[in-house]
């Protein structure tokens, strides 16, 4: 029992070190985040001012909750592509830094090791988006939402973070694979994801075949959830339908997750690519 | 180039209690072989049935050129490649199957340092630690204790990694290394790129190491005054194959040789400096 309560203390010890690792770098890079910030707010503002350009055109609409609901779209757009970027960089930065061996040989398991960098990514992508909300929906756009529960929609987006860093260790594991090009699939999954989850849009506008791999999302549940949250009001109590399948994905994903990228790992090893030159 | 019998390592009886033990161990990789059309591939052996083993607190240096096998060998110990054949053992425990055990007593330097080079010293030393279950308060007072062993300006401690010379960065590499007080300590070309004096300096240092800790140490170099200085036993790999270990002086005397450079000549039939033409297997298994 004691030596099984001292390997745990090692192995959360570990993930807190991938976490300060991390945070050291955010804060060597700040101002490179920041022009990275200011990229996001150009491409966010780019699809909420749709809403604007639709009602100067002639068409229809609600503006205020058009433009709100673009703005949830791109902020978890924003929110899910720094989850992956972080999880893809557990390979990509290393092999790029020289130091893949040296981690990959310490005595940390992987799944502490990838737990660390979906905590830091969590963290640092809950940050930045209540920045990218709040700048956008207040600063340029002075959106009213007299109704909205954030608590709500941060409850909401925090439990479908677990679900989506499962879907990113799978992702995490195509630059072991290839060094070359396996970083960019990233953004495919990223896309792919959220073209089926109603991004921008509500899903039933998609085709049936596209509606029934919406299902399976947890960006459709999570973008539900956060709608209503902010359009309507829904407390957390009233998420159920939200909530329910995001707890499923994230108990499939995540052992899923490890197991793809062990799979992963073992065929680096295998094939000698667990270094820094691929 | 003089004409010996192999020595037969499979024979060399394995110790009990080893630190490190390696029997019949093989390697080998699939490569892209263009001659063979666009899809062509062969085969390149990096390891060919080496078997050695080190006795705990032993240094032992593996002399060979680049492609020889060296970091192959390094990096099967260090549960970084997983082998084709035989079986590979750190303090009993097997590096595929008990490949955590091993990862706890291992620690190993690069030819290259490998760092954040944005973060400082400190820094990276700081989270290495943590994944050997280091906590900051055992770390504290360690980091800057080992820095200054090493030789490490103490004004420098919080500076970029990339403001350091290569051979400040190696002996950061070296206190990473010792800062989780491996059991064996696996050195790969470690003072190659370093100027004359640097090099001394990490020299010196691998020699306090051994008689200081209870580190036993395989030190991969193409560096034969290195090998010769630092090693009780000296190894000469030759594509993939061990073809001896012993006392430097015990190969210059079976191959007739007043140098190592002489035997190594003799026992490999090639010039040491003289480096191979396929480029393609050296990315492969250096």
């Amino acid at each position: 029992m004691r030596a099984m309560m001292g390997t745990l203390r090692a192995e959360l010890v570990g993930a807190g070190g991938v976490v300060e690792r991390n945070a050291y770098l955010t804060k060597r890079y700040i101002w490179w985040d920041l022009a990275w910030f200011a990229w996001t707010v150009a491409n966010t503002l780019t699809i909420v001012f749709i809403a604007k350009g639709i009602e100067a055109t002639g068409g229809s609409l609600d503006v205020n909750e058009t433009m709100t609901t673009l703005l949830i779209g791109a902020v978890v757009w924003a929110y899910l592509g720094i989850l992956f970027m972080f999880l893809m960089e557990t390979v990509a930065w290393e092999r790029w830094e020289g130091t893949i061996e040296y981690t990959f040989m310490a005595p940390l398991s992987r799944a502490m090791h990838l737990a660390g960098q979906g905590a830091f990514a969590i963290l640092y992508g809950l940050i930045r988006a209540a920045f990218l909300f709040v700048v956008c929906a207040f600063v340029f756009f002075d959106l009213q939402m007299p109704n909205a529960d954030y608590f709500a929609a941060f409850v909401v987006l925090v439990i479908s973070s677990v679900s989506f860093i499962g879907i990113g260790m799978m992702m995490s594991v195509l630059p072991l694979i290839s060094p070359e090009k396996g970083p960019q699939l990233g953004f495919v999954a990223q896309g792919t994801l959220l073209v089926v989850s109603g991004v921008y849009y509500p899903v039933e506008v998609l085709p049936e075949w596209m509606q029934w791999i919406a299902k399976f999302s947890p960006a459709t549940y999570a973008l539900d959830g956060i709608r209503e949250a902010i359009l309507e009001g829904q407390p957390v109590t009233a998420m159920w339908d939200e909530i329910w399948p995001l707890i499923i994905i994230g108990v499939v994903s995540i052992p899923l997750g490890l197991w793809v990228f062990s799979r992963g790992e073992q065929y680096a090893k295998r094939h000698g690519k667990l270094k820094r030159s691929g | 180039m003089v004409e010996v019998e192999e020595v037969p390592m499979e024979a060399a009886p394995v110790q009990r209690g080893a630190a490190v033990e390696v029997r019949e161990l093989r390697k080998e990789f699939t490569l892209r072989d263009r001659k063979k059309g666009r899809f062509g591939k062969r085969t390149r052996v990096a390891l060919d049935g080496v078997t050695f083993s080190l006795e705990r607190g032993e240094t032992v240096a593996i002399l060979g050129q680049n492609g020889s096998g060296k970091s192959t060998l390094v990096r099967l110990l260090s549960t970084l490649l997983l082998p084709d054949g035989g079986s590979a053992t750190i303090l009993g425990h097997d590096v595929v199957a008990q490949h955590r055990a091993v990862r706890r007593v291992v620690n190993r330097v690069s030819v290259e340092a490998s760092f954040f080079k944005k973060m400082s010293a400190a820094e990276n030393l700081s989270y290495a630690a943590r994944f050997y279950g280091m906590t900051a308060k055992q770390t504290r007072g360690k980091i800057p204790e080992i820095l200054g062993r090493v030789g490490f300006p103490h004004d420098r401690r919080d500076e970029s990694m990339e403001n350091l010379s290569r051979g400040m960065q190696q002996k950061v590499a070296l206190a990473r290394a010792l800062l989780t007080s491996p059991v064996v300590l696996l050195l790969d070309e470690p003072t190659t790129g370093l100027d004359p004096r640097s090099k001394l300096e990490v020299q010196d240092f691998i020699r306090e190491i051994r008689t200081s800790h209870d580190s036993t140490i395989l030190l991969c170099t193409h560096d034969l005054v290195e090998a010769e200085a630092l090693a009780v036993r000296v190894g000469i790999l030759d594509r993939g194959r061990l073809l001896c270990l012993e006392p430097a002086d015990e190969i210059k005397r079976r191959f007739g040789a007043a140098t190592l450079e002489e035997a190594f000549f003799a026992a490999t039939g090639r010039e040491f400096e003289a480096e191979g033409d396929e480029d393609d297997d050296r990315e492969v298994l250096a």
